[in-house]
């Protein structure tokens, strides 16, 4: 793949609890970060939407509800699922347009307004979604979490205190972030001191689930010439599948490929390698890094898929202060989903948003120093994943 | 099946005899297995097998991590009144090379466990509906009297 987009905008609705219609909060970030990028709703040539499954059709179909929302305009339309991917991969397709000279300018949003307590799935007895069965079986997402964090532990010696690090390490982060539904600055003890929810992990290690939107304007590099602006280049975007025989233990099945008679492959690992060699960038070339800490174990789990450091080191990443702004490579410096919680279409593109204001030097007290390059990561259900790089 | 009241909450996905097992199937062309079990087209991408053999799962394997449940899941999750917290273990089957999640027996708790645990598999019921007891699989320390 060769060729830069810009990031033209971006806007966010604040993260919440706020119980409204997700649409609300997808024109809210769409009218920001129209404004950020200087044009009008009319000169949208493509809308490209991240659907969010549980608000009924206006959800699956949110390319279309968002636009007529913001007032039919005959843009061209795209909605894209991919779960906690779904943001990225509707930027991939606003990229594709863009790239194929199909269009100058796209808006591309998501936004979701999500119930209290764990993500279920769909009723009925429908033993063919394994998002069912593993529900049936009593598996929640925080039960993936702690096995990943669990076998941390015993691999390579990380302790709950390291988990609880990275969450105090987060929340001081995002206490800075106007757009945060957590801003205070949790303590080591009021981790600790939070209720287990599965073990090893923690209430307080666990992200929440919450409301929220986000948008981001996307031109050609040409268009950002033309109108003399200096945009931060979308320099890749990986949404890669695994390869079998996938090794981890992915959410929502309740088994591994067979690696039997097939050669076993770190699906998250690959994820980034994909947009590295997109970009003709590696690790070393990095400012920051916002990555997808579900749980706060998985922050670690991240710092050796993206190669800031070799499997097994991530504690010892962590523990020299590396990781915190001001230190050599800050890791979510937003605050990440511990201050703000998941809303999954919207997820990809809100660390695309703190991506774009990092680059810009336009992050107040939680800027990284003379910032040039930026990578996202995330991943969620069904093999679906996603890193983005963004660069000066 | 021996017990008319007795059933498998999760229909043909495991035996429900003494000596309990998983059943998976086997890709006949390159060998892989599956769980839930696979009768269509392989999913090894270097593979075009459509043929596949059904047979059970090995019914021991070692622990490749744990957690527990410590909050009452959603529904379809069928909970006790008041919900009695349960461990959970991923099973690395040797054979296979896969690992199968399920319940730990209850009783069990975190606190026992440790990776690289044998365990084997057992059934146990997952909840009552109708004067039935609907089973599941769940794993259990070889050492578990």
């Amino acid at each position: 793949m060769s060729g830069e987009v810009a990031v033209l905008g971006v806007g966010m609705h604040p993260w919440g609890k706020w119980g409204r219609n997700f649409i609300e909060y997808g024109v809210h970030a769409a009218r920001a970060a129209l404004k950020d990028a200087g044009i009008e709703w009319r000169d949208v040539q493509f809308i490209s939407g991240a659907a969010t499954m549980r608000c009924g059709y206006p959800g699956y179909i949110a390319g279309a509800s968002f636009a007529q929302a913001l007032g039919w305009q005959g843009a061209e339309v795209n909605t894209s699922y991919a779960a906690c991917a779904s943001g990225a991969q509707a930027l991939a397709a606003a990229r594709a347009k863009i790239l194929a000279g199909g269009c100058e300018l796209a808006l591309v949003l998501g936004a979701d307004t999500t119930p209290k307590g764990f993500l279920a799935p769909a009723a009925g007895y429908r033993p063919d979604d394994p998002d069912w069965v593993r529900f049936l079986l009593g598996i929640t997402n925080p039960t993936y979490f702690a096995l990943y964090a669990r076998r941390r532990m015993d691999l390579y010696g990380a302790t709950v205190e390291d988990f609880t690090a990275v969450k105090v390490k987060n929340a001081a982060h995002g206490a800075a972030n106007p757009n945060a539904r957590y801003r205070k600055r949790f303590t080591r003890e009021e981790v600790l001191e939070s209720a287990l929810v599965a073990d090893p992990l923690r209430l307080l290690h666990v992200c929440a689930t919450s409301d929220g939107g986000a948008a981001v304007v996307l031109s050609s590099v040409e268009y950002a010439r033309r109108h003399n602006r200096k945009a931060p280049r979308i320099a890749g975007i990986s949404t890669v599948t695994p390869r079998f025989a996938s090794s981890e233990v992915e959410m929502p099945d309740i088994a591994t490929d067979s690696a039997a008679a097939a050669q076993s492959h770190s699906f998250r690992a690959s994820i980034a390698e994909h947009a590295y060699a997109e970009a003709g960038l590696g690790p070393e070339d990095l400012s920051l890094a916002e990555v997808y800490d579900l749980a706060a174990s998985m922050e670690l789990d991240w710092y050796e898929y993206l190669g800031l450091c070799r499997a097994g080191a991530a504690e010892e990443l962590l523990r020299s202060g590396a990781t915190r702004i001001g230190g050599r490579i800050p890791v979510n410096p937003s605050g990440g989903l511990a201050c703000f919680g998941e809303a999954v279409p919207a997820q990809a593109l809100a660390q695309v948003c703190e991506l774009a204001w990092q680059l810009r030097g336009q992050a107040g007290e939680r800027q990284v120093a003379d910032a040039k390059v930026a990578i996202s990561a995330n991943q969620g259900l069904f093999g679906h994943g996603s890193a983005v790089i963004l660069k000066r | 099946m021996s017990d008319p009241q007795q059933h498998a909450v999760l229909e043909g996905w495991y035996t429900l005899g003494p000596q309990p097992h998983l059943i998976g199937s086997r890709c006949l062309s390159c060998g892989s297995y599956f769980f839930p079990r696979l009768s269509t087209f392989c999913r090894n991408p270097l593979c075009e097998g459509e043929r596949f053999e059904e047979l059970p799962l090995s019914r021991t394997g070692r622990i490749w991590s744990y957690t527990n449940a410590c909050y009452q899941p959603p529904p379809p999750y069928v909970s006790p009144q008041p919900f009695v917290p349960f461990a959970i273990a991923a099973v690395e089957l040797e054979r296979e090379r896969m690992i199968v999640l399920g319940q730990v027996v209850a009783g069990v708790q975190v606190e026992r466990l440790k990776i690289g645990m044998p365990v084997e598999l057992v059934l146990e019921t997952l909840y009552r509906e109708g004067g039935q007891d609907k089973l599941v699989w769940k794993w259990q320390p070889v050492d578990q009297p």
